[in-house]
């Protein structure tokens, strides 16, 4: 039976919801890896925009090349429209890069307070070595790399030498 | 023989680059689990993630600008060996860890000035594609460089097995700045750089962190090459087999 025909039942087409109402409904989608931080915390939503057919398009842009989470995240972002009656599409985009200048301030006081040393504001210098990363634990400034790499790509692991504890620290790039 | 025009020498370029970083990838994914330590392993996946999403995009694109329907999956799993045009120096295999950061290292010295060229082609898909792929390759040279210094400044067993590294891997690493017809098609539309341009800054890096790290270039300066023709060493036939074996005993296989 046609759902429209359905006394008490509303079909609910994209139209129905504003962009605005989209991107509302876009801000439970977190990242799997790190589920304190939405999408948008990441910077890797950039944009979402109405079809001509009335359909939805959510344009990402990935962490890193090789990074698993974005596929899962792609279908996040359909199942969580799906869910508020909106079809979607997810695009996803190379230009400009990510970078981690996009997190938001929100986004990095969660961090830290999950225990992961956010990102310093000085990607525009990857080889730098003197960035002022803090101790999550401690706040402390003296810590030390022990790898460049983390559980994930976009995480090294360093640790404090004030109260020895270990951490990540989400690199800047 | 076939004439070159810009679409299929961007095709073929973008296919070697792509051939680069899966082979490397899967040379990388070999690794974990025999790393001297968790962080390295940790490391070596990271990297590998690294080097197979950007094979993604280019492989990508290879079967959009040739035109026939080439998946990214046709070109890294149903091509046979002679058919791989990476360069030689990618599939030497992970004899110890000095082989496998001595290998990382000469391959990061010249990503991060074929990137850094890269994000300035005219082909703008092909520039997006390098930007994202410099900001990687930096942080891979990062790691590697500091790999180099700690085993050259290290001990003297880790200085010796660094040097034997550098000494087997060096024929291999003129191949990555040779030039060919393709290359010299792209160069012309500012495409591509000509590969030979890259090789001054690599030798500024490496000669750079030999000095920091008390090792040295081979003073055996015997060169090979042939990776770009689709000629290879005995390695390439055995890193294939296992990285095509799932999709070639069940072929369409997705899960």
């Amino acid at each position: 039976m046609d759902a429209a025909l359905v006394p008490g039942v509303v079909v609910v087409t994209a139209t129905a919801l504003t962009l605005d109402e989209v991107r509302e409904v876009l801000s439970s989608v977190t990242d799997p890896e790190i589920p304190v931080l939405t999408i948008e915390d990441m910077g890797i939503l950039r944009s979402v925009d109405f079809e001509r057919d009335g359909g939805v398009v959510v344009t990402i842009t990935p962490t890193y090349s090789g990074c698993p989470a974005m596929e899962v995240i792609a279908s996040d972002i359909v199942a969580a429209l799906a869910g508020a009656g909106v079809e979607a599409r997810v695009a996803t985009t190379l230009s400009p890069a990510w970078t981690t200048d996009w997190m938001s301030n929100a986004g990095r006081a969660k961090l830290a307070a999950f225990g992961i040393a956010p990102p310093d504001r000085r990607a525009d210098d990857p080889l730098s070595l003197v960035e002022e990363v803090r101790c999550p634990n401690c706040a402390s400034t003296d810590v030390r790399v022990v790898s460049e790499f983390g559980s994930t790509a976009c995480k090294r692991m360093m640790v404090c030498s004030e109260c020895l504890e270990p951490f990540d620290h989400f690199k800047a790039i | 023989m076939k004439t070159i025009t810009t679409t299929t020498a961007l095709g073929t370029y973008l296919v070697r680059l792509g051939d680069d970083n899966v082979v490397l990838g899967q040379r990388l994914g070999e690794y974990v689990s025999r790393a001297p330590e968790l962080e390295e392993d940790l490391a070596s996946a990271n990297t590998s993630l690294d080097h197979l999403g950007m094979a993604r995009y280019l492989y990508t694109y290879a079967g959009e600008a040739e035109g026939d329907g080439r998946s990214e999956d046709d070109f890294a799993m149903l091509r046979s060996e002679r058919e791989f045009t990476n360069a030689m120096l990618v599939e030497q295999p992970n004899t110890d860890f000095a082989h496998v950061l001595v290998r990382q290292f000469f391959f990061d010295a010249y990503q991060v000035p074929l990137w850094t060229a890269l994000a300035q082609s005219t082909d703008a898909r092909l520039a997006a594609i390098a930007a994202k792929g410099l900001k990687e390759a930096q942080y891979h040279l990062r790691r590697s460089s500091s790999w180099m210094v700690r085993l050259g400044d290290g001990t003297d067993v880790s200085n010796e097995r660094a040097q034997a590294a550098i000494d087997a891997l060096w024929r291999y690493t003129d191949e990555l700045f040779e030039s060919d017809v393709v290359e010299s098609e792209l160069e012309a539309d500012r495409v591509a750089p000509l590969s030979s341009s890259l090789k001054d800054a690599w030798v500024e890096t490496v000669d750079r962190i030999f000095e920091t790290a008390g090792l040295a270039r081979s003073e055996d300066d015997f060169q090979t090459s042939g990776g770009r023709d689709g000629t290879h060493t005995e390695h390439l036939g055995y890193l294939l087999a296992e990285m095509q074996w799932m999709q070639r005993s069940y072929p369409g296989l997705s899960w």
